[in-house]
């Protein structure tokens, strides 16, 4: 992945370049084998006024193979990881480069603000005024009402996952935060303020998926196999769900990913999760199965999940301190997990025995969500 | 109203809210949704009626906006919330100060404008 952060003018095309590049030397593998090319993308059209990028991003990176983009929102990155292993496991290819990118800083916060509420429903939502800042918030504000907690609470995910990104060199962030800080902050939509928020960001991600009977025969270093994948459904309008603090689409893509990996969800050891909003990473926990309806809202305050904790979420800032450009974010989870396993990572310590991990990457207010199951053999 | 084209269904909606007689589809086995539908979202029934809103609903969350999108730049800040009546729930602005708004309080619908750029939205006020 490249770098995180505010590059306003550079534009989409490079920035999936350096990525995919990366990827392609990374993986040591000829880009002549490349198969197929998936790319996840959520705003061209809005940012930079380019639709139409899997032909210009393939030949970006000089390949000549087919290539599709992939939009689901904020979730477009992890629906193209899971398009590839798709193609990997109907036969149809055997090395697909997934990647994402999102240009961001070159429509300023109100333009970027309006660009992402997009991907809400443009009828009962955007037209009244909602925001993506604002829907995390009024799930935040009935999970204070029917669960309990509150703003503290929720700067302490903030202040872990800061905390995590402090030296990661790629993110956009690498600075700790306390939550004095957090609490202090402007306020966005109340009760989310500006620490509560992953920033705009600029940036791609990449990685190359290969099968496994291509890794034999090349005799390929590929220790870290995407062992199980799920993808989960809900409806666009966060007014129309049964409950405002519930996420069924996470439900159901996690769901199907254990079982397609073969585990449950006490075999998970770290994870990297959705945290566009510190509400979105209780959210997220709670809808993987991890801690019961209504009791992650304590999980970072109570060390359970930071760095050094029994369960460490986000160890590579997460979204809210590595960068969220949206359409990359999913595949930035899959290019920090594979570090993090692989021991090159500033935080592989935290995750030294781990055999199991977990990526989980959401669209909107979680109307789409898709979950990858990652394993490496201690 | 400008001469832009109209959304079939959410502007028959807005334009039954203004005249004070607001409604929702609601399907042969009861589930309620917005327009415009052909389909249950719920059940796939194609089996569609109107059905009165009821007057009052109850505000089931809020937030107070302060960064907006480009429509509502000279709006901010402003109280945004969700609330429930009878099986439908909508989104909407909250005429009312945020030391007043809670979780749970009772309110009535309406429509509003923009102050941005003169496009109607839907309204609550503390009833």
């Amino acid at each position: 992945m490249t770098k995180f952060g505010e590059m306003p003018d550079r534009t989409g095309r490079d920035l999936f370049a350096e990525a995919g590049e990366t990827a392609i030397e990374d993986a040591g593998i000829d880009r002549e084998e490349i198969d197929a090319l998936y790319l996840g993308n959520f705003m061209g059209e809005l940012s930079e006024r380019q639709g139409h990028m899997g032909p210009l991003m393939a030949k970006m990176l000089g390949l000549d193979v087919p290539a599709t983009r992939v939009e689901s929102a904020c979730a477009s990155g992890g629906m193209a990881v899971r398009q590839g292993l798709h193609a990997i496991r109907a036969g149809s290819a055997d090395v697909v480069l997934v990647g994402g990118v999102e240009r961001m800083h070159n429509m300023g916060t109100t333009g970027a603000t309006g660009g992402l509420s997009v991907a809400a429903d443009d009828l009962w939502e955007i037209k009244q005024g909602i925001t993506f800042p604002g829907a995390y918030a009024l799930m935040a504000q009935r999970y204070f009402a029917t669960h309990g907690g509150d703003r503290e609470d929720l700067a302490h995910v903030a202040v872990k996952n800061h905390a995590n990104a402090a030296n990661n060199p790629l993110a956009q962030y690498q600075s700790e935060i306390s939550v004095e800080k957090v609490l202090d902050a402007f306020p966005v939509a109340d009760p989310l303020g500006l620490f509560d928020a992953s920033p705009i960001t600029d940036g791609a991600a990449a990685a190359l998926l290969v099968s496994e009977e291509y890794a034999d025969e090349h005799d390929l270093s590929a220790p870290v196999s995407i062992a199980g994948t799920g993808q989960g459904t809900d409806d666009l309008a966060l007014q129309h769900r049964d409950s405002l603090t519930w996420t069924p689409a996470t439900a159901d893509a996690a769901e199907e990913a254990y079982a397609d990996a073969g585990i449950s969800a006490e075999d998970v050891d770290f994870l990297e999760v959705h945290d566009c909003f510190t509400i979105a990473e209780v959210l997220a926990l709670e809808g993987l199965g991890l801690y019961e309806r209504g009791e992650a809202i304590t999980a970072a305050r109570e060390g359970e999940t930071t760095a050094d904790g029994d369960l460490p979420v986000n160890l590579s800032g997460g979204l809210k301190a590595k960068g969220h450009p949206v359409g990359a974010t999913g595949l930035a989870q899959i290019s920090e997990m594979t570090k993090l396993f692989r021991g090159d990572h500033v935080n592989s310590d935290a995750v030294e025995d781990a055999e199991v991990g977990l990526t989980h990457n959401a669209g909107g207010t979680v109307a789409s969500a898709v979950v990858h199951v990652l394993e490496v053999e201690q | 109203m400008s001469e832009e084209p109209r959304d079939d269904g959410y502007d028959d909606f807005m334009d039954a809210l203004e005249d004070g007689d607001p409604y929702y589809v609601e399907c042969a086995n009861g589930h309620a949704s917005l327009p415009p539908r052909r389909l249950c979202p719920e059940c796939a029934s194609d089996d569609l009626s109107e059905a009165s809103l009821p007057e009052t609903g109850e505000l089931l969350t809020y937030n107070v906006t302060h960064v907006p999108t480009p429509a509502f730049e000279d709006d901010v800040p402003f109280v945004l919330g969700i609330a429930e009546f009878g099986d439908v729930r909508l989104t909407g602005q909250v005429r009312a100060d945020s030391e007043d708004v809670d979780v749970g309080e009772s309110v009535s619908i309406s429509t509003d404008v923009s102050e941005t750029n003169g496009e109607r939205y839907i309204a609550f006020d503390l009833a």
